[in-house]
């Protein structure tokens, strides 16, 4: 007993019921991705023709949706509030103000998930009269059953209490350490947040006022451009969203795995700021090729997109010079030579460094993609998926697998059933990629669209480019699979570790920063300044083009149809009678837009 | 705040590479006039289309010399023309594309090349592209439009002026 006195207490000793939540949220997590890579490996035998037995063409749809949901809205949503929840709490160094609020947004999440995925899921069968084949982006007038928008609002909602919980707790530890800088994950998770409900009031407002009740026949027509626009100004700020974990892993852990400590705690605070102001402003860079919103708000979001690079060009400097501090720490010396210092046999690290690499790789893809006018060349081919597979896919996706290997022992007192599983996993998921998204980035230049069951076409032959369309499928078929087992692995290895017995000792404490956040200048937690600022940009960047859309088409639509309809019989009549009401709302708001032109 | 001396270069290498950027994009508009899809191509009523003189036809029409204009239907699932008879037009010319739908979101890319261009119903696209060497194109739809999204392609061939001239020879609308 005297040498477990003598340990430092890990998160879940000092914080149990915390701990438990950050768990079950990691599970949750989890639980999504053994599902979506299910569904990533069927979909990737399909479209490249290795395995087209399992699912019909038509049904490649319905598997694309759940690949899509699954993971970018369970699998990094429910990573975040885990990871977030454990960085407010350690960082405060006290507990939640009311835990059973902090179980009643896990339940809301959960619950709204459940929601979604049963539509999506129901379409794989004809007993049930639900389908929701419309992927993640559901642009309207693709419909899907009311469950799937219900679902979202519902776990959108989830994810607000969430942020509120956090916000409460640090208002409570405001109280009683009011001359105390933010500490940097508490600041990393509120910038985050206060992002979140700035980016997802257009979705809400989306799906409250438009696709929720025209789903139900309470409206019968849309406006497909403006819903487009509010799902592209939630679109890009939500990746940020599932990016900013991985951020905070990178700033305020891999520095320490590494063996050193953060470089610099004001530049880590900067380009959360950056993160905040920028991130939603840009949304119409995903709109560049719509008909229906003009050139020159196309170029002020082009140019917005284009600084959104600095903050991630700031952090591949300060990751790397912590890395390269806790190198020197461990006795490595050389220009190059510090590199063979570092701890590549810990899973945590390696996997963090690896998804680091493939972020950098992932930019300049990026960077393609935000250029206006070459963009004309991949917009919508296999060369976007191949990008943000390295993003979200590797960045966000490996980061999240190499940080639970350091985290989970800390929240659990389990340690990893296997440490060289965990590495071999981690490589094993780079290599994959590496194959499968190269292989999609050339497959895009050569036109080959994305989002189909069947990429080949009868009429026509692609034109050659660094290797012939087959053998690109190939490799995107090995990367895939390499992939899937990657999962696998990770997976078998997280249940395995659960089945350890506790054992004490596993604390691993995090070192302060080199240059601390005394050196910040204090304007930097002002959040009240940067919320003011962040609304204003993202007033000036949509105002006038939301304007100008509802101006051309109207607030419910310019006149399209409903594909397929999911209006109940009883719905209709109610419909009938709330119809007019609704074009009142549509009368009266028409002067309004004019005006504002 | 301290920043160290190498971070303040790698800040002003990284402005300097966004400054870059934004200057690529901007001479790519205004030195070669590279034109964006924008809302030039006005709205029109999705449900009739067979009322608007451009789409209840749709068609190749030569408006100038060596200008000609394409109006193209993207439907569920299928471009017309383009699927059933490919869209001709003739070398060294100037096509612009006009192109709406009647039901869903839809993508019109000419395979391999920088013709591309979502398609939104209640809008109507403009591309202008240069037709150069008689060459056989694919179309593709790269939006997901439903369950026969797969389906839907179509052809554009571009030919030599004599095979352009004999093939409109029957009448300036064949």
């Amino acid at each position: 007993m005297s040498a477990e006195l003598e340990t430092e207490p890990t998160f879940v000793d000092k914080f149990p019921q915390e701990a438990k939540v950050v768990r079950a949220a990691f599970l949750g997590s989890f639980l999504a991705l053994t599902l979506g890579a299910a569904f990533g490996i069927v979909q990737t035998l399909h479209r490249t023709d290795i395995l087209r037995g399992l699912i019909s063409s038509g049904e490649y749809y319905t598997v694309l949706t759940a690949h899509g949901v699954f993971l970018v809205i369970s699998f990094t949503i429910f990573f975040l509030v885990g990871l977030f929840t454990w960085a407010v709490v350690r960082s405060l160094d006290r507990p939640v103000v009311d835990i059973r609020i902090t179980w009643t947004w896990y339940l809301l999440m959960s619950a709204g998930i459940t929601m979604t995925g049963i539509a999506i899921l129901a379409g794989f069968t004809d007993r049930l009269d639900m389908s929701a084949d419309v992927l993640f982006t559901f642009y309207a007038p693709l419909q899907a059953h009311p469950l799937f928008y219900a679902g979202l609002v519902v776990f959108i909602i989830g994810t607000w209490l969430a942020g509120a919980d956090w916000f409460r707790t640090w208002l409570a530890w405001r109280e009683e350490n009011p001359n105390e800088r933010i500490p940097l994950q508490t600041f990393m998770v509120l910038t985050t947040m206060i992002m979140w409900y700035i980016a997802t009031s257009a979705i809400a407002a989306s799906v409250l006022v438009f696709l929720l009740p025209w789903s139900l026949g309470l409206i019968e027509q849309i406006n497909p451009t403006l819903t487009r626009t509010l799902f592209w100004f939630f679109g890009h700020p939500v990746v940020y969203f599932w990016l900013m974990p991985a951020y905070l892993l990178w700033y305020t852990v891999l520095p320490k795995i590494a063996g050193g400590r953060l470089f610099s705690d004001p530049l880590a605070r900067v380009v959360f700021v950056l993160f905040l102001l920028l991130s939603t402003p840009v949304g119409i860079h995903h709109q560049y090729l719509d008909p229906g919103i003009a050139e020159g708000f196309k170029f002020i979001s082009m140019t917005n997109t284009m600084f959104l690079l600095l903050p991630s060009l700031l952090t591949a400097f300060t990751v790397v010079a912590s890395v390269e501090y806790g190198a020197r720490q461990r006795g490595g010396t050389g220009l190059f030579g510090w590199l063979t210092s570092l701890p590549w046999r810990d899973p945590a690290f390696t996997g963090m460094m690896l998804a680091g690499l493939m972020f950098a790789a992932g930019g300049f893809s990026g960077m393609v993609n935000a250029g206006l006018n070459i963009n004309y060349m991949i917009h919508n081919t296999m060369w976007v998926p191949g990008h943000f597979h390295l993003t979200v896919g590797t960045a966000v996706a490996l980061t999240f697998m190499a940080g639970t290997y350091w985290i989970w022992p800390q929240i659990s007192n389990k340690p990893i059933y296997s440490k060289a599983i965990g590495l071999f996993q981690v490589v094993l998921w780079f290599i994959g990629m590496a194959l499968m998204s190269n292989a999609m980035h050339a497959q895009g230049l050569l036109g080959v669209p994305r989002r189909t069951a069947e990429p080949e076409y009868s009429g026509f032959d692609y034109p050659i480019g660094f290797g012939g369309v087959e053998e690109l499928n190939v490799q995107i078929a090995i990367g895939g699979t390499l992939l899937f087992v990657s999962t696998i692995l990770f997976i078998g290895n997280v249940v395995l570790t659960m089945g350890n017995p506790k054992v004490s000792g596993l604390a691993e404490p995090l070192p302060p920063a080199l240059s601390g956040p005394e050196d910040a200048p204090k304007v930097l937690d002002n959040l009240r300044l940067w919320v003011g600022i962040a609304i204003v940009l993202v007033v000036l960047a949509y105002a006038l083009p939301l304007a100008a859309i509802i101006d051309n088409g109207g607030l419910f639509g310019p006149g399209v149809g409903t594909y397929p309809q999911w209006i109940g019989a009883p719905l209709v009549a109610f419909a009938d009678a709330v119809a007019p009401i609704a074009g009142a709302i549509a009368d009266a708001a028409t002067p309004v837009s004019g005006v504002i032109r | 705040m301290h920043i160290h001396a190498y971070e303040k270069l790698w800040l002003a290498l990284s402005i300097v590479l966004i400054l870059l950027l934004i200057g690529s994009v901007t001479y790519g508009a205004v030195g070669p006039g590279i034109a964006m899809v924008s809302d030039s191509g006005g709205q029109i009523d999705a449900t009739a289309l067979d009322e608007d003189d451009r789409f209840a036809d749709p068609r190749v029409e030569q408006v100038g010399e060596n200008s000609y204009e394409v109006y193209v239907v993207a439907f569920q699932y299928g471009f017309d023309p383009g699927t059933i008879d490919p869209i001709v037009v003739p070398e060294n010319s100037e096509v612009t594309f006009y192109i709406t739908s009647p039901d869903v979101i839809h993508g019109f890319e000419v395979v391999g090349t920088n013709a591309n261009t979502m398609v939104v119903p209640g809008e109507v696209a403009e591309i202008t592209v240069e037709a150069n060497e008689p060459r056989e194109y694919g179309i593709v739809c790269n939006e997901y439009c439903g369950a026969g999204h797969h389906d839907m392609e179509g052809t554009m061939e571009v030919v030599t002026e004599e095979e352009y001239a004999e093939l409109t020879e029957g009448g300036e609308d064949a």
